[in-house]
């Protein structure tokens, strides 16, 4: 491998308002290599991924493409020959055709538009790079997975030979990652250099030769990753040495204490089918699978926001009504959606009235919300998951998003459920938010709520007493503490199936 | 390992309903063409029918105002104002005192380009608003709707301009090879929208910045600067809808456009175009303009009275709607 350097930010600063986004912070990658940027929200990845695109200009210090300064910022045809990126915001145009998207802006050399032609092009990039997708689709019928792609065959159209991929990993499961991983390491043999930011740093290790550190805008330290041990590359994010996220050891209710949870026979066409499901006071039940296993739809009928077509859901005993959130609320459950963003918070609300949404009617008499009340029960959980805020008066959407995670897990707690049905609850949050994230999981079994925690991540799992392990809509395992992850793995591919 | 690739669509030749999202309303129209036809005799000769397409010529140039800054994911609700004001105001500046006007003499040709003038200018003001002072675009033109509506209560007082400039009324109510110069402009001008919107970038720009702001920036189109020339056209175009039904009319009552913001949606959102940006084309709000307009005749051919019109009006189009959902598949943006 040459050692030149394919790209250099040196001491850039960028300040907005008050807050300094990057302080004199700086990265350089070796040409042809795959260099990780980690660091916990808010240490100034995203600022340096839109310096180093061209989006935004830094108030101090320069960037370097193979030497030379980058082009003028007005200039974006120059910068997207030098760099491409995929943003962790999907910048696809979802009412266009994917030909269009792969030459928004460029569908012509002036004049006007041959369709044909224009199809052609996208047809014959999207074989170039090998992605199976329909030119003439709409992109926002893609999945997440063919958008990526998409959107990794258009920046690289410009004919960049750098690469930014900002947390592509965020919302994908295991085989899609496994099959981005691929295209990452052909991507390298061809020579292209490659920027990798994630917050799974077994993912770094796995595709990344160096790896850079930011801490509170500041730039900590860059070292191949061999010479950096997980455990003190954590310790480089976090600025303290943290041990690795330990299961607590937790006493369950036996098999003779009345369940919590029951699902018997649940079923929805094309989904999953014949779930029975027991959950006991105390016990943390994890449900794994790969995206088309139905592991997140089951977990979205059990707290009402899918209708199941057969099959009864009883909490503590009481059977709920189908596709119904307000009566699986009353009955004793909470719940963090999959997505926080649509189903999760309220983002101009402030946290406090965020968090004791459920619990309204708790705080005040005859239809009032009593303010102080509220103001106190905010406090009281941001206090109890530490969240990192001004004030409980704070609107969710200023929050980073292990906070407002955070603060949607308060919200699940607020009314002190029985049943607790989390679902990727750590997607896009740095360690140190996971473990509190997970750490509240594990309180609530202790106060004896049953939980049935949905991940992606074999880590999240951890905690559970056992996991169960989705396979194309039915349950194939179920694992009871101790399983390695080449076993859950295995399951999961239904590779192993006994 | 089970190999999950990701899903290749099977490719190019596959029917496409999508692509016939845009005359999703055509079996409405062909409804209406034969109850019309039923109900009265006079309906299908060609005089009617081109009554109608004069009749709609004004209000349709207004939809495709409208459809291009829905497009392109904002909003103007002070459009039906400025049909009003801007023939009024250019008018005034070039009519005498004893006529209703300013007085100041400015040469009669030039009331044509004045009015298509103020008509970018408010245009222009209401981009100003929107882009550099950041407002929202509902709420700058639902003010807009109301102070140029001022404009021309106020300078008229109220009253009704008649005597006009030859050149004012010529647009309005001349023919050419049989047909009335009002559809040939509409008709050229929804040609060039929907080749624009069709075939060139620019008009390209506009879906993309509809479907996803940031997304069109990051691509490089010029955000800001297309959404006000946006902006700029749909007020030349809705000026230009006013000089024609100006010259429909021989005069400009103080209520010219009044309440037509209402059908102006109305068209647009049934012939398919999305009021969150991004969707629709311009051929579908042209069916949406045609439904409105046989409706509208259909119902004056019967005698209905006019107090019953507004009634039948909202049913049509909520059933119009009801139909182009079931047909087009998706829910309702």
């Amino acid at each position: 491998m040459s050692t030149r350097t394919a790209v250099e930010a040196r001491s850039v600063t960028k300040r907005f308002g008050p807050t300094i986004a990057l302080n004199s912070a700086g990265i350089a990658i070796a040409e042809g290599e795959t260099h990780a940027l980690v660091g916990r929200n808010g240490a100034g990845k995203s600022t340096l991924v839109s310096i180093l695109t061209g989006l935004q200009r830094p108030d101090e210090g320069e960037v370097l493409f193979g030497g030379e300064p980058a082009p003028p910022l007005p200039d974006r045809d120059a910068w997207r020959r030098r760099v491409a990126c995929v943003y962790q915001k999907s910048t696809i145009i979802p009412t266009l055709t994917v030909a269009e998207n792969l030459f928004l802006n460029r569908q012509s050399e002036g004049g006007p538009i041959r369709w044909g032609a224009l199809r052609a092009r996208a047809r014959q990039l999207l074989e170039q790079y090998g992605v199976a997708v329909d030119a003439e689709a709409l992109a926002g019928d893609l999945g997440v997975e063919q958008r990526q792609l998409v959107e990794i065959a258009r920046a690289l159209s410009f004919g960049a030979r750098f690469i930014i991929l900002d947390e592509p990993t965020a919302q994908l499961d295991g085989p899609a990652i496994e099959r981005l991983f691929d295209r990452m390491r052909a991507l390298r043999e061809q020579g292209v250099t490659m920027m990798f930011i994630s917050h799974h740093l077994d993912e770094v290790y796995e595709i990344c030769q160096s790896v850079t550190v930011f801490r509170d805008a500041r730039h900590v330290v860059t070292s191949t990753v061999a010479d950096l041990p997980q455990d003190e590359l954590v310790a480089a994010m976090t600025g303290e040495a943290t041990a690795a996220f330990q299961a607590r050891a937790r006493k369950t209710g036996g098999a003779d204490t009345a369940p919590v949870l029951s699902v018997r026979g649940l079923g929805l066409a094309d989904r999953y089918h014949d779930i029975d499901l027991t959950v006991r006071p105390g016990e943390i039940v994890g449900l794994a699978g790969s995206g088309s296993s139905g592991k997140v739809s089951l977990a979205e009928s059990l707290v009402g926001l899918r209708k199941a077509d057969t099959g009864t859901v009883a909490i503590k005993g009481k059977e709920v009504r189908q596709g119904d959130v307000p009566s699986a609320l009353r009955a004793g459950l909470g719940f963090v959606p999959q997505d926080r963003h649509h189903e999760g918070f309220v983002s101009m609300l402030s946290i406090a009235e965020n968090a004791t949404l459920p619990i309204a009617h708790k705080l005040g008499r005859f239809g009032t919300v009593s303010p102080a009340r509220r103001r106190e029960r905010g406090a009281q959980m941001i206090a109890d998951l530490d969240i990192k805020t001004t004030g409980p008066d704070q609107p969710v959407g200023d929050l980073s998003g292990g906070n407002a995670q955070k603060v949607v897990m308060a919200r699940a707690l607020s009314d002190d459920p029985a049943v607790l049905v989390v679902i990727n609850p750590t997607a896009g949050v740095d360690v140190k938010a996971k473990q509190s994230l997970l750490g509240a999981v594990e309180d609530a079994a202790e106060r004896g709520a049953g939980a049935v925690l949905v991940s992606d991540e074999a880590e999240d799992l951890r905690i559970c007493d056992r996991v169960l392990v989705m396979f194309h809509g039915r349950v194939v395992r179920d694992l009871p503490r101790g399983w390695t992850v080449q076993e859950l793995v295995a399951v999961m591919e239904g590779i192993d199936h006994q | 390992m089970t190999t999950q690739t990701a899903t290749a669509t099977t490719s190019g030749s596959r029917f496409r309903l999508g692509r016939f999202r845009d005359l999703t309303l055509v079996p409405v129209i062909i409804v209406l063409l034969v109850a019309g036809a039923l109900v009265d005799p006079v309906f299908l000769t060609p005089s009617n029918l081109t009554n109608v397409l004069q009749q709609q010529s004004a209000l349709a140039l207004v939809v495709l105002a409208e459809t291009l800054i829905l497009i392109a994911g904002k909003f103007d609700l002070s459009l039906e104002s400025t049909v009003g004001a801007a023939p009024a105001l250019a008018v005034m500046l070039v009519i005498p005192v004893s006529a209703g006007g300013f007085g100041f003499g400015v040469p009669g040709v030039l009331a044509i380009p004045l009015c298509l003038l103020i008509g970018a200018a408010l245009g222009a003001f209401n981009g100003f608003l929107i882009l550099r002072f950041q407002l929202s675009a509902f709420v700058v033109t639902l003010a807009m709707l109301i102070v140029v509506r001022g404009l021309q209560l106020g300078f008229t007082g109220g009253s009704s301009l008649f005597e006009l400039p030859e050149s004012f009324l010529y647009l309005g109510s001349a023919t050419f090879i049989g047909v009335p110069v009002a559809i040939w402009i509409t008709a050229v001008l929804f040609l060039v929208g929907i080749l624009t919107l069709r075939y060139f970038r620019h008009g390209r720009a506009l879906y993309a910045i509809g479907g996803n702001a940031d997304a069109a920036r990051a691509a490089g189109v010029r955000v800001e600067r297309v959404v006000w020339a946006v902006f700029i056209i749909g007020g030349i175009l809705a000026a230009l809808a006013g000089l024609l039904e100006t010259g429909r009319l021989g005069g400009i009552s103080a209520n010219q456009g009044d309440g037509w913001i209402f059908m102006v949606f109305a068209a647009a959102v049934i012939g398919g175009v999305s009021m969150d940006g991004g969707k629709g084309t311009i051929l579908g709000a042209l069916t949406g303009v045609l439904v409105i307009g046989l409706v509208e005749n259909i119902l004056t051919l019967q005698g209905v009275p006019g107090e019953w019109k507004q009634l039948v009006y909202g049913a049509i189009i909520l059933v119009a709607l009801m139909i182009s959902r079931v047909a087009g598949g998706k829910a309702q943006d």
